[in-house]
């Protein structure tokens, strides 16, 4: 099975946004335009996270999700906003194939397990956001990097692999945006250690970026700046590479 | 006219406009009356094995569904767990089947040999074991999306229609004379699902 390249747009307000580091989201587009781009592109999957959505504790916005998964010929995941296992339920209805838990099991690590009893664990992810002390020492944290669980991600991703998760989603707050590359110590490590999928995500600044998570041992690559900017400035643009490109620097 | 049942275990939003978008028609169906009239039937599926057979039968779906697949040959093409509610039974549950293709479904196994993560969730190649309309359009580039812990293991192993990897072979599509299962998802493997589902709509019974 090939890996997966997987583009992680962040919804605010309806509106696509990129951050830097987990700060100063900037707006880059329309979700449903960048989902037929996608479509175009013949892109394995996209993960969309509302970070609107985590940061005010308001509702998925199911409206929009409904029409993206309309849209979509490729299959999605979403995280954010989600508290419950009806919530939960409701994504699935509306058609997102996977839902991506993070903040929430800080308070309610459980749900996990009944999302995963309800719909199967390959329906959910968790992710958790990694990042490192000023010692070198990494911990996990939810609510946009603003709380630490005071976790060893390695122990925190077998703990919810355990619990029923069905892919592990590795985010590194330090460096998302960067495009300077993954953690791939950290990548290494969690995929090691268990053995559902792992998803990298955080630094891709370039297709060997890309080829280099997945040879770490990540079953997805998943990138941001890299497919919605182009150039030094950064201008926006949704790119994505093509087949043959894809299959030299990756596969 | 492709009918796609609607019965509580996927969104069919998907399925429903990509039929469209190959210039064919395509409707939800929910009733027993809806499948007995079908020209052909889609039947979807994600989840557990017994919640998917639990929701069939409250709906009084299961006669209908065995009655246009056996004994009146309408195409009836099972998706993912669609297609694993076409055989006998699984190991992720304790009901029947359908019973339209014989076969059991059985987990994934990882071993020291053969180490694969479970669930298979990806994109994979298939390769056909016989030939069929809905294999016609398939190219070296052709990939489908999978996810799933579970795969159909056939009791007469002409019913296999094409074959994928995940450590073992196993069977990617399945067929009984019009009775035809894909354990991918075509609504969610752009082109490739799109030229299947379009094939599909011309079948007939």
């Amino acid at each position: 099975m090939s890996a997966r390249i997987v583009p992680v747009l962040l919804l605010s307000e309806g509106g696509l946004v990129k951050t830097v580091r987990f700060q100063k989201p900037r707006y880059v587009g329309d979700p449903i335009n960048a989902v037929r781009i996608f479509n175009d592109k013949e892109v394995d999957e996209i993960a969309f996270l509302d970070i609107g959505a985590s940061r005010v504790g308001a509702e998925p916005n199911y409206a929009l999700l409904a029409d993206i998964a309309t849209e979509a010929f490729m299959p999605f995941g979403y995280g954010g906003g989600i508290r419950s296992l009806d919530q939960i339920k409701r994504l699935f209805a509306l058609g997102v194939e996977k839902v991506i838990l993070n903040s929430v099991l800080a308070d309610d690590p459980d749900l996990v397990t009944r999302a995963a009893d309800a719909a199967g664990s390959q329906s959910v992810v968790v992710s958790m956001d990694c990042r490192s002390s000023w010692l070198g020492r990494t911990s996990a944290w939810t609510h946009g990097g603003s709380r630490s669980l005071h976790r060893n991600p390695v122990d925190y991703a077998k703990e919810m692999e355990r619990r029923g998760a069905g892919e592990i989603l590795i985010h590194s707050i330090d460096r998302d945006g960067m495009m300077q590359g993954y953690d791939l110590e950290a990548i290494n490590e969690i995929s090691s250690a268990v053995s559902v999928p792992v998803i990298a995500a955080g630094g891709a600044g370039s297709l060997a970026d890309l080829r280099s998570a997945i040879q770490a041992g990540a079953s997805a690559a998943a990138a941001g700046s890299l497919f919605v900017f182009h150039g030094r400035h950064r201008a926006v643009l949704i790119s994505y590479p093509s087949p043959e490109e894809l299959e030299s620097a990756v596969q | 006219m492709i009918s796609v049942l609607e019965y509580g275990s996927a969104n069919i939003g998907s399925i429903l406009n990509m039929i469209r978008r190959t210039g064919h028609e395509g409707v939800a169906v929910r009733t027993p009356e809806q499948v007995r009239a079908a020209q052909r039937l889609i039947l979807p599926g994600v989840g557990a094995f017994d919640h998917g057979m639990r929701a069939l039968a409250d709906r009084g779906l299961l006669e209908p569904i065995r009655e246009i697949a056996d004994k009146r040959g309408v195409p009836v093409l099972g998706v993912c767990l669609g297609m694993q509610l076409l055989c006998d039974g699984s190991e992720e549950g304790s009901l029947p089947g359908l019973g339209l293709i014989p076969g059991r479904c059985r987990k994934f196994q990882s071993t020291p040999q053969q180490p694969v993560r479970i669930p298979h969730m990806g994109w994979s190649t298939i390769t056909p074991r016989q030939a069929h309309p809905l294999l016609a359009d398939l190219g070296p580039r052709s990939r489908f999306y999978f996810v799933h812990s579970y795969h159909v293991v056939c009791a007469d192993p002409d019913h296999q229609l094409a074959i994928a990897e995940h450590g073992i072979t196993f069977s990617a599509m399945i067929r009984r004379e019009a009775v035809l299962g894909a354990q991918f998802h075509p609504e969610k493997s752009h082109r490739f699902g799109m030229a299947m589902l379009a094939r599909f709509a011309e079948i007939s019974a």
